[in-house]
């Protein structure tokens, strides 16, 4: 039972291990994930990976994309209405603003259920990919 | 009526111990609920309108010769027992998942063919997704063409289409996603361009144009939770018959279409 227990804490750890600790102030992330800003052009091509699941919802200025999703608001215009810390959290943590979101915390690891055995322990973003998306959406000026 | 409906709903899942205020807010009224036909490009519509176009009827077609084989150690065909199946299965598929007094528990149409080869054939199951399994489905279940749905009516079922709910409510997965923040609160939306829909299976198992095949509605279910990138249930697990028996009530008095084409 007690090391069972153990067990548990050192594998929780060792997940949370994985995601660097980030401070919440207000409605943003003030400091970079990776302590760098991200890189923009690297960003676009994530946004548009299907496995990034951005545009499965989204939409936003990209002409090459035939599929883009319409669940969700367009990402046009999205660096004009947020700041780069605003974006930051929604993509780490949207559920903190509103909890009925469908909009999935990116860099997340627990209180998920049933998550597939490829994809338990790891958040759907790293940290890099979600500095290289927000310095890419903070570009999105209307 | 409409009224009353809703309010012995409602009483039937405040016994159930629902959050009802919640249900209200999200549940797709009876008069909105739309068949998956409905979202399809009129290329689509027409393949599926027309039996000698739309691919589903080879299944149909193979599933009516293997009534008539003979099979297992008791060497009987489905027909030595049912007869004619425009008879004696018409309507059946309208009321699948039904409930089995041996099992205690719902079983789909697939489950109840092997059932009935274990027990009167004496012969192996056929596997999920097999070509015969399919081909015997989807003849059964088009004798029950343009007949409503009344799955989930038989009260001893009840337990077991709350079970299904839960399931549909539940957020999981890595996405952390349930199946009624697209199905319920977004049907009328595109995932990557691709009509949600209301997640009502009328047509299964129906010919899909991206499997290339026909499939049935666990296969599309499994499609789903691959997506939400949840662990996947295993074909024929409870859950999923729960499920299956679930959206099959949420299309109450829709008309059965098998086969279905779908994109």
């Amino acid at each position: 039972m007690w090391l069972a227990a153990a067990g548990l804490t050192l594998a929780r750890a060792a997940s949370a291990q994985e995601l660097r600790p980030y401070t919440i102030t207000g409605d943003s992330i003030a400091e970079s994930l990776t302590g760098a800003p991200g890189d923009a052009v690297h960003g676009r091509a994530l946004v548009l990976e299907r496995t990034s699941t951005c545009i499965l919802c989204h939409s936003g200025p990209f002409p090459e994309e035939k599929f883009q999703g319409d669940l969700a608001p367009s990402l046009a215009g999205a660096g004009s209405r947020w700041s780069i810390g605003q974006l930051r959290l929604r993509l780490v943590e949207a559920s903190r603003l509103n909890p009925a979101t469908i909009m999935p915390s990116y860099y997340r690891v627990d209180g998920l259920e049933r998550v597939g055995t490829a994809w338990r322990g790891k958040p759907i973003l790293t940290a890099e990919q979600i500095e290289d998306i927000v310095a890419y959406l903070a570009t999105l000026r209307d | 009526m409409k009224l009353i409906r809703t309010i012995a709903v409602a009483g039937l899942l405040l016994a159930a111990g629902f959050a009802v205020p919640r249900l209200c807010a999200t549940e797709i009224p009876q008069a909105e609920r739309r068949s998956g036909y409905t979202f399809m490009s009129p290329d689509t519509k027409a393949i599926q309108d027309d039996d000698t176009a739309n691919p589903g009827m080879l299944w149909v077609l193979d599933g009516e010769a293997l009534w008539k084989r003979k099979t297992g150690t008791a060497d009987k065909a489905c027909a030595d027992c049912h007869e004619d199946a425009r008879a004696s299965m018409k309507g059946l598929a309208a009321r699948y998942p039904a409930y089995d007094k041996t099992l205690g528990r719902p079983v789909n149409l697939e489950q109840r063919i092997n059932l009935c080869r274990a027990q009167h054939q004496q012969a192996t199951p056929l596997p999920y997704e097999s070509r015969d399994l399919l081909a015997l489905t989807a003849f059964v279940a088009q004798q029950s063409r343009g007949m409503p749905i009344t799955a989930g009516a038989d009260p001893q079922l009840e337990p077991f289409v709350a079970k299904g709910r839960d399931t549909f409510m539940r957020r999981q997965g890595q996405l952390n996603l349930g199946c009624t923040n697209c199905h319920n609160d977004n049907w009328d939306k595109h995932l990557a361009g691709s009509a949600v829909t209301q997640a009502l299976p009328t047509g299964y198992p129906l010919y899909r144009l991206e499997w290339q095949s026909l499939g049935s509605l666990q296969r599309r279910l499994r499609n789903c939770m691959t997506g939400m990138r949840t662990q996947i249930y295993d074909y024929g697990a409870p859950e999923l018959v729960e499920l299956e028996l679930y959206l099959m009530s949420r299309a109450h008095d829709m008309p059965i279409e098998t086969p279905a084409v779908r994109p």
